[in-house]
């Protein structure tokens, strides 16, 4: 019982949160204020944040799952950033402070370079695509110093960035943030050696498959229910063998990237590795677009207008899937291990158990 | 919300891994001279003689109880064995049906007579069953099987023809599933029975595939007497034994595994210089096989605990039947290769056989508009 408390508590409170009107006003610039104060008051931004470093001991498990509810509602509030950035500060030794908080970059070749002075850390750089920046208290920013193998984190005020606003196409920010300024020591860590890129970017990736698979499970929801409630030629449009048959289809799909996700999420709790990580995204990846194209067919003329529901959860596929890698990127990734597995050490890699880690290349 | 549960399945552990390896040490050296273009026939290739040696080493009813020959062993060391089998593309065909499901039927439904007589032998490797469900005029469509069992005296009399009968002309028996009943409901009335092969009356016709190999047969019943003590369960039963019997058919890892060892060529032929697309199209296989076998795994998990994941087994097959198509397509995609079955080169003949068993993997076991038809009454539509 205990192990789906904090699930249905959060289920219950985004289902009465998250109003079309919300989602709305968030894209029409608004901070959606008093949502995140209860997301906050739930103490959500710190539920993957180990009981040592100010968490509440919140089974990993049971926060993978917060994320997979955040997509399946299409919560307009940076709460998976905020619940990484503040997991990646628990880890590095650096405070969690609060309010809603992000991390950049986004993209590898805009990884910020990081100098020691003599008045404290110089940081500079320019971040395309953070997402929710523009609301953000502070922005965890993975830097790397020249000559060092080892990544380090940086805690940036939002008040020290000048922003340049962007957008996805669900109306999520995705900022580009620039930055040119010295930290004290207290803003800066460095991270543990086995810590580099492919983890900052899998993690990311990782969550965003879950949040794939839940909006996904909603776009089957309205799917089904559209079916068995439009009537055309005097039945329900469920009644047709044609559109059973599509349904069936769509029903693989969120099948398919809940099985990824969940890969995925496992990946993240045990330690990230490649293999299982680049799975889920690319599976999920691929399921949103295919997904949001049965559930739009389904759905007729009525699901392509703003007024249906269907688009809140449909954009955010068609963004989600190309955040921290599309299926392209992480099929390459897969296919440069199966190849460097070779032909007889294919089905070995596959059921190889833990899964083989390895570097991006 | 609408939930089809897939729970994670049980973790694996050190002896799992242990019992992987023997297995794949006894294969390495028991195919080492069989071919790929052998091999690609994957659980259709057929040697009574390695079914033999699979029973001698225990891999065969692994999971049934010791007194009827079995091994008492977990239906997550049998996956193992059998995606091992499988992966290797070892001709299991001999045997596969008996113990994937006629063992199965008989040790739920069988007296303790059938299961003494018969069990044993299948553990054994030298007893192999074939499935009495198809008609001419009932494909899909099970319910309009009109093979009839007439009671008499002693027992039955069948009459009937079934068809697309895998290996009935090599097999020792066969589960028939006929009317039995006067009431003619759609699924009332129907009953299974364990057929002697050799019992008179029995005509066994080969059908050629396309590829013009016989593994396929038309089975013909003319006043055929079947002992009373051939019933399979109950009487009238036959319908719901046959569900629970199509649970087993369908989640298993030949669902997805049928394609690999022609995807493993593809691999060797590619791998000196394999370009941006070929490692996207390879990579994606990589994520279609990690999943799909979470999925399957998932359902042996649980028909490990008794449960009836119909619509689960559905969407397994249904998913695993899509990947296992695409392979020769994808393979064409990626190399210049012209497919014939006296090819030289191992990868033309390889895909030569797939291209023409392909057709099949959306059919065996359930078709395609079946098994979504399933999936969407278990969403709620209809």
């Amino acid at each position: 019982m205990s192990e789906h408390l904090l699930k249905d508590t959060v289920s219950r409170l985004f289902e009465a949160l998250v109003t079309k009107e919300l989602i709305e006003a968030m894209e029409g610039g608004l901070w959606p204020r008093e949502a995140w104060a209860q997301c906050e008051e739930l103490g959500l931004p710190r539920v993957w944040v180990p009981e040592s470093a100010g968490g509440y001991g919140v089974d990993p498990a049971e926060a993978m799952e917060v994320v997979r509810l955040v997509g399946q509602y299409a919560v307009p509030l940076p709460l998976v950033e905020t619940m990484y950035a503040n997991r990646l500060a628990a880890i590095s030794g650096l405070a969690i402070e609060e309010g809603p908080t992000t991390f950049a970059p986004v993209h590898q070749r805009q990884l910020p370079a990081m100098r020691a002075t003599s008045g404290g850390w110089h940081l500079r750089g320019a971040l395309e695509s953070v997402p929710w920046a523009r609301w953000a208290r502070h922005v965890i920013v993975l830097a790397q110093a020249p000559e060092e193998q080892r990544f380090y984190l940086a805690r940036v005020p939002s008040h020290s960035l000048a922003l340049e606003p962007g957008n996805n196409l669900a109306g999520e920010p995705r900022d580009t943030v620039r930055f040119d300024l010295v930290l004290p020591d207290t803003a800066v860590a460095s991270l543990p050696e086995e810590f580099g890129w492919s983890q900052w970017e899998g993690a990311a990736a990782a969550l965003r498959a879950l949040q794939i698979a839940g909006a996904l499970t909603q776009v089957l929801d309205l799917s089904v229910q559209y079916a068995n409630e439009r009537v055309q030629f005097g039945r329900p449009l469920g009644k047709f063998q044609a559109v059973q048959q599509n349904l069936a289809v769509l029903a693989g799909w969120v099948v398919t990237a809940t099985a990824a996700a969940d890969i995925g999420a496992e990946a993240l709790i045990e330690g990230p590795t490649l293999l299982p990580i680049a799975v889920a995204k690319a599976r999920t990846s691929e399921a949103a677009g295919s997904a949001a194209a049965i559930a739009h067919q389904v759905h007729g003329a009525m699901g392509f207008t703003r007024e249906h529901r269907l688009h809140t959860f449909t954009r955010r596929l068609w963004s989600w899937r190309d955040e921290f890698g599309n299926e392209g990127y992480w099929h390459r990734q897969l296919g440069r291990l199966t190849f460097a597995a070779g032909a007889d050490g294919w089905w070995p890699m596959v059921t190889a158990t833990p899964y083989v880690k390895a570097q991006i290349a | 919300m609408i939930a089809i549960a897939f729970p994670s399945p049980p973790p694996t552990t050190a002896e799992l891994e242990t019992l992987r390896q023997e297995v794949r040490a006894f294969l390495a050296a028991e195919l080492a001279h069989l071919p790929p273009r052998e091999r690609v026939r994957s659980w259709m290739g057929f040697d009574a003689s390695f079914s033999r040696k699979l029973g001698q080493r225990g891999w065969i009813g692994m999971t049934w109880p010791k007194r009827y020959g079995g091994h008492e062993r977990s239906a997550l060391e049998r996956y193992v064995v059998l995606e091992e089998l499988l992966a290797a593309g070892a001709p299991v065909s001999a045997h596969w049906i008996a113990d994937r499901q006629s063992g199965p039927l008989l040790l739920k439904y069988g007296t303790e007579e059938q299961r003494c007589e018969i069990l044993p032998r299948i553990t054994a490797g030298e007893c192999f069953f074939c499935i009495g469900m198809s008609e001419p005029d009932a494909g899909s469509d099970l319910a309009s099987v009109r093979t009839r069992a007439t009671p008499v005296e002693g027992g039955y009399v069948v009459n009937g023809t079934k068809v697309w009968t895998t290996n009935a002309h090599l097999c020792h028996y066969m589960v028939l599933f006929c009317r039995t009943g006067v009431q003619e409901d759609r699924h009332a009335g129907f009953s299974q029975f364990l057929v002697d092969m050799k019992t008179p009356g029995i005509t066994v016709r080969p059908i050629a595939d396309l590829s013009g190999e016989h593994h396929f047969n038309e089975v013909v019943f003319q006043d055929v007497f079947l002992p009373r003590s051939a019933l399979l369960g109950k009487e009238g039963d036959g319908w719901k034994q046959l569900m629970e019997e199509l649970a087993f058919e369908r989640s298993g890892p030949e669902r997805f595994l049928s394609s690999f060892v022609a995807m493993v060529e593809a691999v060797r032929a590619l791998r000196d210089a394999p370009s941006d697309a070929a490692q996207a199209a390879i990579g994606r296989m990589t994520a279609q096989l990690v999943v799909l076998r979470r999925l399957s795994r998932s359902v042996a998990g649980m028909l490990q605990r008794q449960e009836k994941p119909d619509l689960q087994a559905s969407l397994v097959k249904d998913l695993g039947g899509v990947f296992e198509q695409e392979v020769a397509d994808i393979i064409r995609s990626l190399v210049a290769v012209e497919p014939s079955l006296g090819a030289k080169d191992e990868l033309s003949a390889t895909l030569a056989r797939l291209v023409m068993l392909a057709p099949s993997f959306s059919l065996r076991g359930g078709a395609r508009e079946i098994l979504r038809g399933i999936i969407a009454r278990g969403l709620g539509l209809r």
